[in-house]
């Protein structure tokens, strides 16, 4: 079984999978990192929302071949050891999440958004594809907003 | 061994409790039988709440102090249903308004009496084992809560009565929640808003028995009077600066089996804790990605696995090949279950190649020639005609048509499962525990006893989970495999094959003369809600004899929560139901998410008709003053009748159900009327006593999404027997995009206890988004929902 060599959260990791294996399933399946989450395995519910190399991508629709010699975050790796990324501390301060699966993914892509546009607009905002089925849309957008005019020091 | 002790009204407890006695959650009823001679006894805090219902609570005997709460009727009183329901009437009787308005006085729904919600608080009636909260000696205290949390912000919430009671830290309670524990009956379901209308006071009745032992436990320990010490931050104080944490005394305060203070729930004026806007003690688990669902829990040697299903709903397999499947790597086995072929391997991954070089086909399923508009014409034939003639007055008429709607979760229905010869263990997020476990036990051919049911957390549900699909599968598959499994529904699983809101017709027709309606007659057909999930056993428990009075379970439920709210002459609703072999189920709101979003167009219409201002017509005919004033509150704040440029336009809807009533005003963009987006919506909600307001403002957010979702965009349509849609690729739910950039929330001033609020805004948010749409457009939308 060919093997695959990425760093995931900082730390670099050799996982053995068959090279057109998603990485969603290397990371859930056999690498026990389970943030990302499996909600339609197509790219477009986005609860698996990580970060390769510092973009927004889906897991679900990028094979582990792919990701091979690059950097994969993953919301277990969004914060910096207890200090949570700017975007975390404005999930909590306005209380996004209720039940919870998707905020992952919502967070991953938040925090993209912002390092892309730092000052976000609500048309920039309204750009976001991530479901979220629980309706929390309005404390992400406020969310959001709320960690641009807070970023981390 | 049990030390039974009334809340309140300590007696003497019939046997010492120093006998250290092994850790046990047995308990018995206390001896209610000469508690006439109590009553002078300091008062309870719970004879505050009108409905006067006496919460006993006991001492279990164990090394630490552990207290259980019953939720029982006022001993003195007959416990009976029929007490209840007179006191339930008499609460809703004086919550009615002295000033109604001077219409004709409509006949108030069977709701305005007993809702659903009481009946099955009667139903949890005879269960003692409510609640058990447990003081750990490292000061935890752990309510294991028989819920399940599937977003709607529970466990935060009963954390926070727990805090407040026993004057804890918030983040000293733990509310894990409890494993299916069939004692309870029907004790253990999450549903109809019941869970904080339900709990509420027990909870607290618990908490303060647990807090006066704790006092009494210091006092022992210091020689002090106990009256003069006061508790906060989960410890104890005396007047001379002594401290001690609950950890350190909760071994003595389980020897304590009559506190020497009243174990009393404080008066509301009193509470810290309850009504201050709080976070979920669950988000920074949920944001650092540490929340653990169904599919995140690591259950040694469970291995992911996917069914194959047919091609059409309830579709049963005629051939299969699973050669090559089995060849494939990682594939660790192949079992054929009822619904379909299961696929067992090292990865989801794996499993899902597999399960797409099965060869299969399929026998047709029993719907497999049926589509949408096959089936809209068989509930339109089902229709009971209308009473009244519109010969001699002026009417208005109006039919509606609502599609079928996917629950559609985030987190797809996960399951793991552990059956061995002897015994099953099964990980779910369950809404009836004790229903599933029943029904798995008997399909393994197990004693209910040795099937475990351990309930985790669920990614939302909207009523999906009030089955267990996945988990009966699971052990079918777990079994005939022979090891562990992890089974997941795909997302096209769930779509094609999983359970819907059932699509259904409405028939309205009212007639008005000389300013006031004089009847109101409407006419539901509806594809039949499958309702198998213990409810007509809870409500049967609650002392209806559903039989008796010739009403299938779908009736008594549909004449427990719809009610007409406005005085509308004579209001008749009927439900007519279509069997049909397809997955169906309760969906947020149930009838009232279509009956009523009905009934609100029909208001719009008739104001219209009749020449008034669609929110002076409601406000005249409202029954309820506190209904009235949500409505006043919203048309002030939203700015109702502000000019609108052409293309857009303010709707309005309103509801009340479960104790609660909301009005939503909404502004709506049909400039596009393919791609119309809320603009504004503003949301006035009065559901009683509220304990989380962070919580309530997020169920009535979420309700709007749905109301925007399901009458602009996102519905299913049925093709020859099969669900056209297989994701959210083409299940269009709101995103973001679609969602209001601003949305303002206006709590009212609690008119009476707690009431439910998970499903209130989905009526009231649909009709409010419909009436937009309708005034944007100048149309009048029939079919819902619209761009579909």
């Amino acid at each position: 079984m060919p093997s695959h060599t990425f760093v995931l959260n900082g730390q670099p990791v050799t996982v053995e999978a068959p090279d057109d294996m998603p990485l969603l399933w290397v990371l859930r399946d056999k690498l026990g990192v389970t943030g990302p989450k499996y909600g339609c395995g197509v790219g477009v519910c986005r609860a698996c929302t990580s970060h390769l190399d510092g973009q927004e991508f889906q897991p679900c629709t990028m094979s582990v071949q792919d990701c091979a010699g690059r950097t994969v975050t993953t919301i277990e790796g969004l914060a910096d050891g207890d200090t949570l990324h700017p975007v975390q501390e404005a999930w909590l301060a306005c209380d996004v999440a209720q039940c919870g699966f998707c905020q992952p993914g919502q967070i991953m892509t938040a925090a993209a958004l912002l390092r892309r546009t730092p000052n976000p607009t609500d048309a920039d905002i309204d750009q976001i594809q991530n479901i979220c089925r629980c309706g929390s849309y309005p404390r992400i957008r406020e969310a959001i907003k709320q960690a641009a005019a807070h970023p981390a020091p | 061994m049990l030390i039974g002790v009334r809340s309140g009204t300590e007696r003497p407890a019939p046997s010492p409790a120093r006998r250290a006695p092994p850790i046990t959650t047995s308990l018995a009823p206390s001896d209610d039988t000469d508690d006439a001679d109590d009553t002078a006894g300091a008062p309870e805090a719970a004879d505050e709440a009108p409905d006067r219902r006496r919460f006993l609570t006991y001492l279990l005997a164990a090394p630490t102090l552990t207290v259980a709460a019953r939720l029982g009727l006022d001993a003195a009183a007959p416990a009976t249903a029929q007490a209840a329901v007179r006191a339930a009437a008499a609460t809703r009787a004086s919550a009615q308004e002295a000033f109604a308005p001077p219409q004709l006085l409509g006949l108030p729904g069977i709701p305005d009496i007993l809702d659903l919600g009481d009946a099955l608080i009667l139903a949890g009636l005879p269960t003692s084992h409510l609640l058990v909260l447990e003081l750990t000696t490292a000061g935890r205290a752990v309510l294991r809560l028989p819920r399940l949390e599937v977003g709607q912000g529970l466990t935060t919430a009963v954390a926070m009565l727990v805090a407040d009671e026993l004057d804890a830290r918030l983040g000293d309670v733990d509310v894990p929640l409890s494993d299916g524990r069939p004692e309870l009956l029907f004790n253990q379901l999450t549903g109809a808003s019941n869970s904080v209308r339900s709990l509420y006071d027990p909870v607290r009745a618990a908490a303060a028995a647990a807090r006066a032992r704790l006092v009494t436990a210091a006092a022992r320990r210091w020689n002090l009077p106990a009256d003069t010490l006061r508790t906060a931050d989960s410890a104890v104080t005396a007047p001379d600066g002594r401290r001690a944490g609950y950890g350190e005394l909760a071994a003595d305060a389980a020897t304590i089996a009559v506190p020497a203070v009243p174990a009393t729930p404080k008066p509301t004026d009193q509470l810290r804790l309850v009504g201050r806007p709080t976070g979920r003690i669950d988000a920074r688990d949920i944001v650092t990605g540490r929340a653990k669902y169904a599919g995140d829990l690591a259950i040694p040697g469970a291995v992911p696995t996917v069914v194959a299903r047919p091609t059409t709903i309830n579709g049963t397999l005629r051939s299969l090949d699973a050669t090559a499947a089995r060849a494939m790597p990682g594939v660790l086995g192949i079992a054929q279950i009822p619904s379909g072929v299961a696929v067992l391997a090292e990865t989801f991954d794996q499993a899902l190649k597999a399960r797409n070089a099965l060869v299969t086909t399929w026998n047709p399923g029993p719907v497999a020639g049926l589509s949408d508009a096959d089936i809209r014409d068989r509930l339109r034939a089902a229709h009971a005609p209308f009473l009244i003639p519109p010969l001699l007055t002026q009417y208005v008429d109006g039919e509606f048509d609502f599609a079928f709607v996917n629950h559609a979760p985030m987190e797809v229905l996960t399951a793991v499962a552990d059956v061995r010869p002897n015994r099953a263990e099964l990980w779910f997020a369950a809404q009836t525990p004790i229903v599933a476990q029943q029904t798995i036990a008997a399909e393994l051919g197990l004693p209910q006893d040795a099937v475990t049911v351990h309930v985790v957390r669920g990614g939302g549900s909207f009523g999906r989970r009030l089955f267990f699909d996945a988990a009966l599968e699971a052990a079918q598959i777990s079994k005939a495999a022979g090891r562990p499994v992890k089974l997941m529904w795909t997302r096209n699983d769930d779509m094609r094959h999983g359970r819907m809101r059932p699509a259904s017709h409405h028939r309205v027709r009212a007639t008005f003369a000389l300013g006031q309606v004089l009847t109101y007659e409407h006419r539901a057909a509806t594809v039949k809600t499958d309702m198998r999930h213990g409810l007509g056993e809870a409500l049967t428990a609650a002392g209806f004899n559903l039989s008796l009075a010739g009403l299938s379970l779908n009736q008594a439920f549909f004449l427990l929560s719809e009610k007409n709210p406005y005085n509308v002459g004579l209001p008749t609703q009927l439900l007519a139901e279509v069997p049909l072999d397809v997955h169906t189920g309760s969906w947020r709101s149930v009838y009232s998410g279509t009956v009523r979003v009905a009934d609100e167009i029909m208001m719009d219409e008739l104001a219209r008709r009749m020449g008034q201002d669609a929110v002076a017509f409601r406000r005249a005919r409202l029954r309820s003053a506190a209904g009235r004033a949500v409505l006043d509150t919203v048309a002030a704040a939203g700015n109702w009748g502000r000019p609108m440029p052409p293309g857009q336009a303010q709707g309005i809807g309103y509801h009340d159900e479960n104790g609660g009533r909301a009005a939503y005003l909404v502004e709506l963009d049909a400039t596009d009327p393919t791609n119309p987006r809320v603009t504004k919506a503003v949301i006035a909600a009065d559901v009683g006593q509220v304990v989380n307001p962070r919580g309530l403002e997020a169920q009535l957010t979420g309700t709007l999404i749905d109301g925007i979702s399901v009458i602009l965009q996102a519905g299913n349509h049925i093709d020859n027997g099969a669900v056209r849609e297989g994701s959210y690729a083409d299940f269009h739910y709101a995103r973001q995009r679609h969602t209001p950039p601003v949305v303002e929330i206006h709590l009212m001033p609690p008119s009476g206890p707690p009431g439910g609020a998970g499903e209130l805004g989905v009526p009231a948010a649909s009709a409010a988004v419909a009436n937009a749409y309708a005034r944007a457009t100048g149309t009048s939308p029939r079919s819902f929902p619209v761009n579909f």
